[in-house]
C-alpha cells in the first residue's frame, strides 16, 4: 500500500482558524458533564470538528466558496459519533473517515456529513425528510438544525437498531420507519430539505414532488466508501427544477500549465 | 542399487491438473466473492506456493527422495483438505478493498488471504517436486505426467464449471488430492493409507464446501438485505453466476439516468445480477403489448429520435432491455448479440411470460456470441449499433473495474462498429457519469481516433455527446451530423432535461444547462480532444483518458499517478473518492508479492546456507534466471491478453493459455537436453525471440481472420498458435539447470528459487506494463530479458 499522508493542519491556519474554534469547542464542551470516558469522547470530538474546520478553511481558500455555516459545526460538535458507530470501532469514531456499520452500510466520512448537512441549509423551523436512515447519524446531526426530520431505512435490521438508538439518545423530533424510500413519506409531505443517501439509479420523482418550493435536496453519488460527487437538486419559489452536481473537494482535472 | 519402483504418473497428473483446475477456479470465485481484479493476484500466489515448494524441497534435501510415497500421499492429501479449508479460511478473513485506502488493517487482511491461498499450491507443487526428486532418472516421464496434468487440469475445470456451481467444484477439485493420494497408495500396494485417502476424498466430495461469502458492498448482498427480496434462481457457468432476484415489497426500479420528465417510472422488474454485480432489471412486459414506456427517456433512446423504422443491432442485450427500447422506438428489425447463453434463456425460459418474451418477438433475432466475434463475421449494414451499459455503477465509480480488459471499447473495436453501419448509420454507446469526467472523454478520444484511423479529418462532424444525471450517450455517424438531425437532438434534450455535451455546431452557452456542474468539463474537454490542442488536453488532464487499443485495452483505468499525492492530501476532504484506485492497488498487490517471494522462497536458502557461497558463477546464475522467470511469465501474461478477444472470456482465455503454454513448455524441457553447444538455451532463445516478434505482427489478423469459428475450434487454434513458441520456452531453464548439474549442484536450489521470486512478480508486473505502455511493450521488455539471459548463461565450471 502506498502510504497515505495525514492531514497536515499548517502553523499559519491553526492560529487563523482552528485555535478559535477549538476555543469555541472547549467553551462548549463546559457545559457537558466531565464523566470519563464522556470526556474522552467529548475531546476527539473536538478534534474531530476542528479538522472539519480546517479543511473546511483549505477548501475555501482553493475555491473562495464559503462554506459551514457555525450552526452546522456546532450540531458536529455536539453529535455523539461514538454512539452510531459499531462497538468495536468506537476509537475510530471521531477519525475523519467513513466506517462500515454492517449490512453493507457505512456512516459517512465525517467531512462529507458536515458538507452535505450545509449543502441542505435547512433552518429551526424546517421539515427534513432522509431516505437512508443507516446509523442514524446524518439524522442526529440535523435533529438540533431543524424542526423535525423524518427518516426512512430500507434495512429493517438497521432501521430498528437507528430507531433505538435516536430514542435512546433523546432525538425526540426524529421520527423513523422502516420501508421504501422512493415515494418519501407522503403523510409529513412536503419538505424544506430531503437527504437522500441510498443508491438511486435515478432522481426518484415522487421526491422531487415533496420538496417545497424553495427546497433543497442533496444526494451523494458514487460507492459505499467513497462519495464522487454530490447531487444538488432546488426547487426554485415557481417550482422550477434545477439540478447541480458537485465535486466534494476543491480538484481541478487539468493541469494548470506544463 | 536395485531399481526403483514404478513413477505414480497417474497420481502425478491428477495432483496437476487439480492444482491448476484450482487455480482457474479461485479466479471464478474471486470474481464472485471480490471483484475480477483479484486475479492477477491468484496467478501471483499460485506461483509463490510453487515457488516455497522448491525451498522446501531443497531444505528437506536427499530426505525427500527415501521417504517417497508417505511424503507424496501427505502432500497430495493435505492438497486437497486446505484447498477446501483455505478458501474457507480466507473467506473468514474480513477483507473489504473499499477501504483499503481508508484502514490501515486491510492491506494486511489482503496480505493473509495472499498467503493462505497459496498454501493449497505449496502441497501440490511439494508432492510433484518429491516426484521429481525421487525419479530423477526418469524425470522426462514424470515431468510430461506433471505438464499434461496440468494442461487437463485448466482446462477441464471450465467444464466443470459448466455443470457444477463453483463451491460443488470446488468440493470436486478438493477431492481430487487424496484421489491422487490413494492413487499413489494402491501402486506402492499400501492399503491402509489408500483407504484412508480414498475416505477422505470420498469426505471432500460429500461434505457440503459451504456457502461463498459475497462482500456485502455488491449489489446482490445489499439487495437481499432488504425486506422481503428473496433469490429466485441462480444458474451458473464459467462465464458468471446469475442469480434472480425478487422485491416484491420494496420493488426494483432500475432506469439508469431516467429523466426526471418521464411520464412514467419502469415497470415492474425482477433484478438479475452477474456475480452478485453489474445490476441488469428483467422488466415486466405483456408479449403482445408495447414495451415500457420508460425507455423513451434514458439518454441511450438518442439514436432512435434521428432514425425512422431503423435496422438495429444491440451488443450486449442482456435479458432484453434494450431490445424492448428499440421495439419501442419503432424498430424495424432488431439482432440482439448476447455472449452468456445462461442470462439469454432468463427472459426465453423461466422468466419468459414475466419479461414478455423479449427475443422472441416479430423482428427479433438472438445471437449467443461475444460482440467482437459477431460483428467481425456479420454482413453490416445497420442503421443503428447500440453498445449497452453493462457493468454496475458503483464498482465502475470506484474504478474497479480498472483491471478489466475490455475490447468493446477500443479504437480498433469502435472502428469496426463503424464499418458496418449502413449509410448514415449511428453508433450508440452509453455509459456512466463520472466526475470529474473520464470514461466519458476517452470513449470520445477513442471514437475520435477511430474515425481519424478511418480518414475522417474532422472527427467532431460526427460526433454527438449528450448526459443526464447519471448516464452520458455517445452518438458517431457514419458521415456528418446533418443540421436536422442535430436539431433533434436538440429536441431530445430539452423535452428531457439531458445536456448537450458536444454536437458539431453547438456554442458555449448551450453547454451545462440541466444537470449543472462548477464547470462544463464534458463540453470544453469534448472541444478540448476535437481540436488542434488534443495531445496536450489529454497530457494535462489529470485522469487517463488516452484512446483505449486493442494492445491497451484498459478502457476503465483513469488513474494517472499524479492523482495519488494530490487526492491522499484531499481524503480529509472527500478527495479520495476521485480516486480511481484499481489500478494502486495492482502496484500494491505487486510489493506485497515482492516481499512475499523473497521472504519465503530466497531467505530460507540463504539462510541455511545452502548454496556454496564461493561459486564463481553466481552472478550470472543470478541474471540468468530471474531474466527467464520473468520472460515466461511476461510472455505468457501477454498471450492470455491477447487470446482474451479470440476466447471471448478472460477465463476462457486463462484456461486455454496457461494450458497450452503448460503443455508445449513440457514437451520442449523435454527435448532440451539434446541442444548442443557450450551455450544450448541460445539456439531456443534466438527462436523465441524471432516468434515472439513475429507473433505481436501476425497474432492479431490471423485471430481476427478467425474470430467467427466456434468457440472449441478456437480453443483448437489457440493451442496451435501457441505450441511453436511454448515449445521453444520450456528449454532454457532445464538446459541451464543441467548446466548447473555438471558444474555447481549446490545452485539448483538457488535457480529454482530465483526463477520462483521472478515468476511471482513477472505475472503482475506484466500487467502494469501492459496498462502504461501496452501488450507489445511487453512481449518486447520479454524479448529483451531473454537477451540478456542468453548473455548469462551458467558458463560451464573449469574442469
Amino acid at each position: 500500500m502506498p502510504p497515505v499522508p495525514i492531514i497536515r493542519v499548517r502553523a499559519s491556519m491553526l492560529t487563523r482558524v482552528v485555535a478559535p474554534l477549538l476555543v469555541l469547542a472547549v467553551a462548549w464542551l463546559a457545559g457537558v458533564p466531565p464523566a470519563g470516558a464522556a470526556d474522552e469522547h467529548a475531546e476527539k470530538r473536538a478534534g474531530m470538528v476542528a479538522t472539519i474546520a480546517a479543511l473546511a478553511a483549505d477548501d475555501n481558500r482553493d475555491t473562495g466558496r464559503g462554506r459551514l455555516a457555525p450552526r452546522v459545526m456546532a450540531a458536529m460538535g455536539q453529535t455523539p459519533r461514538h454512539e452510531f458507530v459499531p462497538e468495536r470501532r468506537r476509537d475510530d469514531a471521531y477519525r475523519n473517515s467513513p466506517l462500515p456499520i454492517g449490512h453493507g452500510q457505512t456512516i459517512s466520512q465525517p467531512y462529507i456529513v458536515a458538507l452535505m448537512t450545509d449543502l441542505l441549509d435547512a433552518g429551526p423551523g424546517d421539515r427534513v425528510l432522509e431516505v437512508g436512515t443507516g446509523s442514524g447519524y446524518q439524522a442526529a446531526v440535523l435533529a438540533p438544525l431543524v424542526a423535525r426530520v423524518f427518516t426512512i431505512e430500507i434495512i429493517p435490521p438497521l432501521g430498528r437498531t437507528a430507531a433505538e438508538r435516536l430514542k435512546r439518545l433523546g432525538y425526540g423530533n426524529v421520527e423513523t420507519r422502516i420501508g421504501d424510500g422512493y415515494y418519501g413519506w407522503e403523510d409529513e409531505a412536503p419538505f424544506d430539505a430531503i437527504v437522500v443517501t441510498a443508491a438511486a439509479s435515478h432522481i426518484p420523482p415522487p421526491l422531487v414532488q415533496q420538496l417545497k418550493p424553495g427546497g433543497r435536496m442533496v444526494i451523494p453519488v458514487g460507492e459505499r466508501f467513497h462519495v464522487q460527487y454530490l447531487t444538488l437538486v432546488t426547487k426554485d419559489a415557481d417550482g422550477h427544477v434545477t439540478v447541480r452536481e458537485l465535486l466534494p473537494v476543491a480538484f481541478v482535472p487539468l493541469t494548470g500549465d506544463h | 542399487m536395485t531399481r526403483a519402483p514404478a513413477p505414480p504418473l497417474a497420481a502425478v497428473a491428477l495432483l496437476s491438473a487439480a492444482a491448476l483446475g484450482y487455480e482457474v477456479l479461485l479466479l471464478r470465485l474471486f470474481s464472485i466473492v471480490q471483484w475480477h481484479h483479484f486475479a492477477y493476484m491468484i496467478i501471483s500466489l499460485a506461483l509463490l506456493g510453487y515457488g516455497v515448494s522448491g525451498t522446501v524441497l531443497a531444505l528437506l534435501g536427499e530426505r525427500a527422495g527415501r521417504h517417497f510415497e508417505t511424503l507424496f500421499m501427505a502432500a497430495a492429501s493435505l492438497f486437497g483438505a486446505a484447498a477446501v479449508g483455505c478458501f474457507l479460511a480466507a473467506q473468514r478473513v474480513p477483507f473489504n478493498p473499499l477501504e483499503l485506502l481508508w484502514d490501515a488493517s486491510q492491506p494486511a487482511r489482503l496480505a493473509a488471504i495472499y498467503l493462505v491461498l497459496a498454501v493449497p499450491f505449496l502441497f501440490a507443487a511439494t508432492g510433484i517436486g518429491l516426484a521429481f526428486v525421487r525419479f530423477r532418472d526418469r524425470i522426462g516421464r514424470v515431468y510430461g505426467a506433471d505438464l499434461l496434468g496440468a494442461g487437463g487440469g485448466a482446462l477441464g475445470v471450465l467444464g466443470l464449471l459448466f455443470v457444477a456451481m463453483p463451491m460443488d467444484a470446488l468440493s470436486v477439485i478438493g477431492a481430487l488430492g487424496p484421489v491422487a493420494a490413494a492413487l499413489a497408495a494402491g501402486q506402492a500396494r499400501r492399503w491402509g493409507p489408500m483407504v484412508a485417502a480414498a475416505a477422505l476424498a470420498a469426505g471432500l466430495a460429500v461434505l457440503p464446501a459451504g456457502t461463498l461469502g459475497i462482500t456485502p458492498y455488491k449489489g446482490l448482498s445489499q439487495t437481499l438485505e432488504t425486506a422481503g427480496a428473496r433469490v429466485l434462481s441462480e444458474s451458473s457457468s464459467p462465464l458468471g453466476l446469475l442469480t434472480v432476484v425478487d422485491s416484491p415489497r420494496i420493488p426494483f426500479r432500475h432506469a439508469p439516468g431516467l429523466s426526471l420528465a418521464s411520464p412514467v417510472g419502469p415497470p415492474e422488474q425482477l433484478g438479475v445480477f452477474t456475480d452478485g454485480d453489474a445490476y441488469a432489471a428483467i422488466n415486466r412486459s405483456d408479449p403482445g403489448g408495447p414495451p415500457p414506456g420508460h425507455f423513451a427517456y434514458l439518454t441511450s433512446a438518442l439514436p432512435y429520435a434521428l432514425r425512422q423504422d431503423p435496422r438495429v443491432l444491440v451488443l450486449g442485450a442482456g435479458v432484453g432491455g434494450d431490445v424492448l427500447q428499440a421495439l419501442g422506438q419503432g424498430a424495424a428489425a432488431v439482432d440482439a448479440v448476447e455472449i452468456n447463453r445462461q442470462m439469454a434463456d432468463l427472459v426465453r425460459g423461466t422468466y419468459a411470460e414475466f419479461a414478455g418474451r423479449p427475443f422472441d418477438r416479430p423482428g427479433v433475432r438472438l445471437h449467443i456470441a461475444e460482440a467482437r466475434g459477431f460483428v467481425t463475421a456479420s454482413g453490416g449494414g445497420y442503421d443503428i449499433i447500440q453498445v449497452a451499459l453493462l457493468d454496475a455503477f458503483g464498482s465502475a465509480s470506484a474504478g474497479l473495474h480498472a483491471l478489466n480488459e475490455s475490447y468493446l471499447y477500443t479504437v480498433e473495436a469502435l472502428g469496426l462498429y463503424l464499418d458496418r453501419l449502413a449509410d448514415g448509420g449511428l453508433l450508440a454507446v452509453t455509459r456512466w457519469v463520472k466526475l470529474p469526467p473520464r470514461d466519458g472523454l476517452k470513449l470520445l478520444a477513442t471514437a475520435a481516433a477511430a474515425l481519424r484511423r478511418a480518414g475522417i479529418e474532422e472527427p467532431g462532424r460526427h460526433l454527438a455527446l449528450i448526459r443526464g444525471w447519471k448516464t452520458s450517450t455517445l452518438l458517431v455517424r457514419d458521415g456528418p451530423f446533418t443540421a436536422a438531425e442535430a436539431a433533434a437532438v436538440r429536441r431530445f434534450c430539452v423535452e428531457r432535461s439531458f445536456d448537450l455535451a458536444w454536437l458539431p455546431d453547438m456554442t458555449a452557452d448551450e453547454a451545462n444547462r440541466f444537470t449543472v456542474l462548477d464547470q462544463p468539463y464534458f463540453f470544453d474537454g469534448a472541444t478540448a480532444l476535437l481540436g488542434p490542442d488534443a495531445a496536450s488536453f489529454t497530457d494535462r488532464y489529470k485522469y487517463d483518458i488516452r484512446p483505449a487499443t486493442d494492445d491497451r485495452p484498459y478502457f476503465f483505468n483513469a488513474f494517472k499517478w499524479r492523482l495519488l499525492p494530490e487526492l491522499t492530501a484531499l481524503r480529509g476532504r472527500g478527495g479520495l473518492g476521485l480516486l480511481e484506485w484499481g489500478y494502486p492497488v495492482l502496484v500494491a498487490t505487486l510489493a506485497q508479492a515482492a516481499v512475499a517471494a523473497v521472504l519465503l522462497i530466497a531467505v530460507p536458502l540463504w539462510l541455511t546456507r545452502r548454496a556454496a557461497a564461493g561459486h564463481a558463477g553466481r552472478g550470472r546464475v543470478l541474471v540468468y534466471f530471474l531474466g527467464l522467470g520473468f520472460a515466461f511469465l511476461f510472455v505468457e501474461m501477454a498471450f492470455i491478453q491477447k487470446f482474451i478477444l479470440f476466447l471471448n472470456h478472460p477465463i476462457y482465455a486463462a484456461a486455454a493459455v496457461l494450458s497450452a503454454f503448460l503443455v508445449f513448455a513440457g514437451l520442449g524441457s523435454l527435448v532440451s537436453a539434446r541442444l548442443p553447444g557450450r551455450n544450448p538455451a541460445a539456439f531456443a532463445i534466438a527462436a523465441i525471440a524471432m516468434i515472439a516478434l513475429t507473433s505481436v505482427f501476425v497474432l492479431p489478423p490471423i485471430l481476427a481472420e478467425l474470430a467467427a469459428i466456434p468457440l472449441p475450434a478456437r480453443f483448437a487454434v489457440s493451442m496451435a498458435l501457441i505450441a511453436p513458441l511454448a515449445f521453444c520456452m520450456g528449454m532454457p531453464f532445464p538446459a541451464g539447470l543441467a548446466r548447473l548439474g555438471q558444474g555447481a549442484p549446490a545452485l539448483i536450489p538457488w535457480a529454482w528459487a530465483i526463477n520462483g521470486c521472478a515468476s511471482v512478480l513477472g505475472a503482475v508486473l506484466a500487467t502494469v506494463i501492459a496498462i502504461e505502455v501496452g501488450f507489445t511493450a511487453v512481449i518486447l521488455a520479454a524479448v529483451a530479458l531473454y537477451g540478456v539471459a542468453a548473455a548469462s548463461f551458467p558458463r560451464p565450471e573449469p574442469p
